[in-house]
């Protein structure tokens, strides 16, 4: 009964994040549909001309072209080239055919660094989805005031930009006067009191990741809660007069529910994680020893940071195809959920 | 069914917990910064600060570049998502309103766009940078930015404007007004919303942006205030206090625009002619 009661007022608490995937607001094509569509152009489309459209497009069209791809055709070209100090200061260009692909292909690192990303984006993932849809759900059961509680916290923890929360971290984390490890000293734990959270992989991993999944945790729950206030309440009457309990009301009415919405988010999170930057980056700069380079910080170092460009351009280009890939699956599963959304 | 004092407890205990859990890094970082020194660098940290000091705000505040910074970085957000408002509106409007040939493709490409890694491009982009000879310039920071948030932009304002009821355009058009009339007395004050949210997003990636600013403008006085921030600590020698205090000036624009525009996006959606 209870739980019943819980849910009706959701629509009032719903606050901050709620519209964000809270199904149909911005995309109302509900509305519009069918009222013009195949009735063809109304007269003020016929008015303003055929052409109306393609004009109105084409400043974000051309501002797509020239920004996001030319970069990648640029990045594409750079990975064929031999590029090192002398040619970038000297403005030559080089072409040295597909000889960066193979000695990156070829590079043991390359594949620690890849292994690593897929273990790490991995981790970060189930992480990020176990807790996001428990603190979902736990909202979802909430009173009204706790609920509101709990969402101003985890949109507080949404809101922190990310270098303020890296700096955060680091200071959480800080080998001396570090309130974790004075906890964890307090806590029985003696031997962390002076711990270098820096010093090894595992321990700045555990760092990032904390961060990364405190971060990435908000944007699912809220999600997620938004989706359970649209199942409707008859289903849970429906299940309780069958006698489901509460664990057979959520795998029967619940989940079912939320499955496709899970799915989608996963994949975003992947593709959010597995190019995480400034995270890995500001904390320790993929130290200690080069450790924690992901592979957008792998492009970085070899490029950049040991001016080796067209190397560097030859893992981005390598870490561009992956995200396509997984961009491409994305867009396949959420187009597919949602056949009018075009 | 009555539930039992523990069922009714445990969710609402959880939920404290973690609204700790939460929260505590942001309070900490508010905490440390108004804490005298000796309090920050205290066997038992003070969790509750009693004496509240300025001085470690006043040290961010004075330190080198401080002020160009923030100027840089205010010019490069605010006009970043400026140019993609008014890109992205021109767009929106042609995607929400019209029909035609290679619609979806649009669609798809700003779609594909949208989860553009930039975090991986850096290179390239530094390579066209250079080779314009605009490096340590706030122009192609501004031009990337725009880009960046120019398709949640135009996917997430189409949303906006196709759920103005497209009656109260032709009535403005049956009265009188041609239709870009119409767009700009009838359409416009109500996607105010919209535009508010969708600003939103753009100002917190720009704001935040740090992989393409740390490759392109290496001189002190071009950067923005997230690389400033990230070096604050090595440069001000482990001086917690005011590394804290950098990061809540740096933080506090986002956590009060977030707050604020939140809640007026979504009074504004449900309120008014446009729940039709």
């Amino acid at each position: 009964m209870s739980v019943q009661t819980d849910r009706t007022d959701t629509g009032t608490a719903a606050a901050p994040g709620v519209r964000k995937t809270d199904v149909p607001p911005p995309d109302g094509t509900g509305i519009r549909k069918g009222k013009n569509e195949g009735r063809g152009k109304d007269p003020a489309g016929r008015r303003s001309g055929a052409s109306a459209p393609y004009v109105l497009l084409l400043p974000a069209l051309l501002a797509t072209v020239i920004l996001l791809g030319w970069p990648l055709i640029k990045n594409g070209m750079l990975s064929f080239q031999n590029l090192n100090p002398r040619q970038l200061i000297l403005h030559l260009t080089e072409w040295r055919g597909i000889d960066n692909y193979t000695d990156v292909l070829s590079s043991a690192d390359f594949w620690k660094v890849v292994q690593r990303t897929v273990v790490f984006t991995a981790v970060n993932v189930v992480l990020t989805m176990v807790f996001g849809t428990l603190v979902g759900l736990l909202l979802a059961r909430l009173g009204k005031r706790m609920r509101l509680v709990l969402l101003l916290g985890v949109v507080l923890a949404w809101a922190m930009p990310v270098i303020a929360a890296t700096t955060v971290y680091q200071w959480l984390f800080a080998q001396r006067f570090g309130v974790v490890n004075w906890l964890l000293a307090k806590a029985g734990w003696t031997s962390m009191a002076d711990y270098n959270w820096f010093g090894t992989q595992l321990s700045t991993f555990s760092v990032i990741t904390l961060l990364i999944v405190w971060q990435s945790i908000p944007f699912v729950a809220i999600n997620l809660y938004a989706a359970t206030t649209t199942i409707p309440k008859e289903l849970y009457e429906a299940a309780s007069i069958d006698g489901a309990g509460t664990w057979k009301s959520f795998t029967s009415v619940t989940f079912p529910f939320i499955r496709p919405f899970l799915w989608a988010t996963t994949f975003l999170e992947v593709i959010w994680i597995f190019k995480a930057f400034p995270q890995i980056f500001a904390m320790n700069k993929g130290g200690p020893d080069r450790l924690t380079e992901t592979l957008p910080i792998y492009a970085f170092v070899e490029g950049p940071g040991n001016q080796h460009y067209g190397m560097g351009a030859a893992i981005s280009f390598l870490t561009i195809l992956i995200l396509l890939a997984l961009t491409a699956y994305y867009l396949r599963t959420v187009l597919k959920q949602e056949e009018d959304e075009l | 069914m009555k539930r039992s004092l523990m069922a009714r407890l445990w969710p609402n205990a959880t939920a404290l917990v973690l609204f700790v859990v939460f929260t505590f890094p942001v309070y900490w970082m508010f905490a440390t910064s108004l804490k005298p020194t000796g309090d920050i660098i205290a066997d038992t940290p003070v969790f509750l600060p009693t004496d509240i000091t300025f001085d470690h705000f006043k040290k961010a505040l004075d330190a080198d570049h401080f002020w160009t910074l923030v100027g840089n970085s205010l010019t490069v957000t605010v006009l970043a998502v400026v140019f993609s408002l008014v890109i992205g509106l021109l767009a929106s409007f042609a995607l929400a309103r019209m029909r035609f040939k290679g619609r979806r493709g649009f669609l798809l490409t700003f779609m594909i766009a949208q989860m553009a890694p930039w975090e991986v491009m850096v290179i390239a982009i530094y390579m066209i940078v250079r080779d314009a000879d605009l490096l340590n310039s706030l122009i192609p920071l501004t031009a990337f930015y725009m880009i960046m948030v120019l398709p949640f932009t135009i996917l997430t304002l189409r949303g906006y404007v196709a759920a103005v009821p497209k009656e109260l355009e032709e009535s403005a058009m049956v009265d009188g007004c041609t239709r870009r009339q119409a767009f700009v007395k009838v359409i416009f004050p109500l996607l105010a919303p919209g535009l508010m949210a969708t600003s939103l997003f753009g100002f917190i990636t720009a704001w935040n942006e740090f992989p393409l600013v740390l490759i392109l403008n290496k001189d002190a006085e071009k950067q923005t205030l997230p690389l400033w921030l990230s070096s604050f600590e090595t440069t001000f020698g482990d001086d917690w206090g005011a590394t804290m205090a950098a990061a809540s000036l740096f933080a506090i624009p986002i956590l009060v625009l977030f707050v604020y525009l939140q809640r007026k996006a979504v009074s504004g959606l449900t309120s008014g002619a446009v729940k039709g």
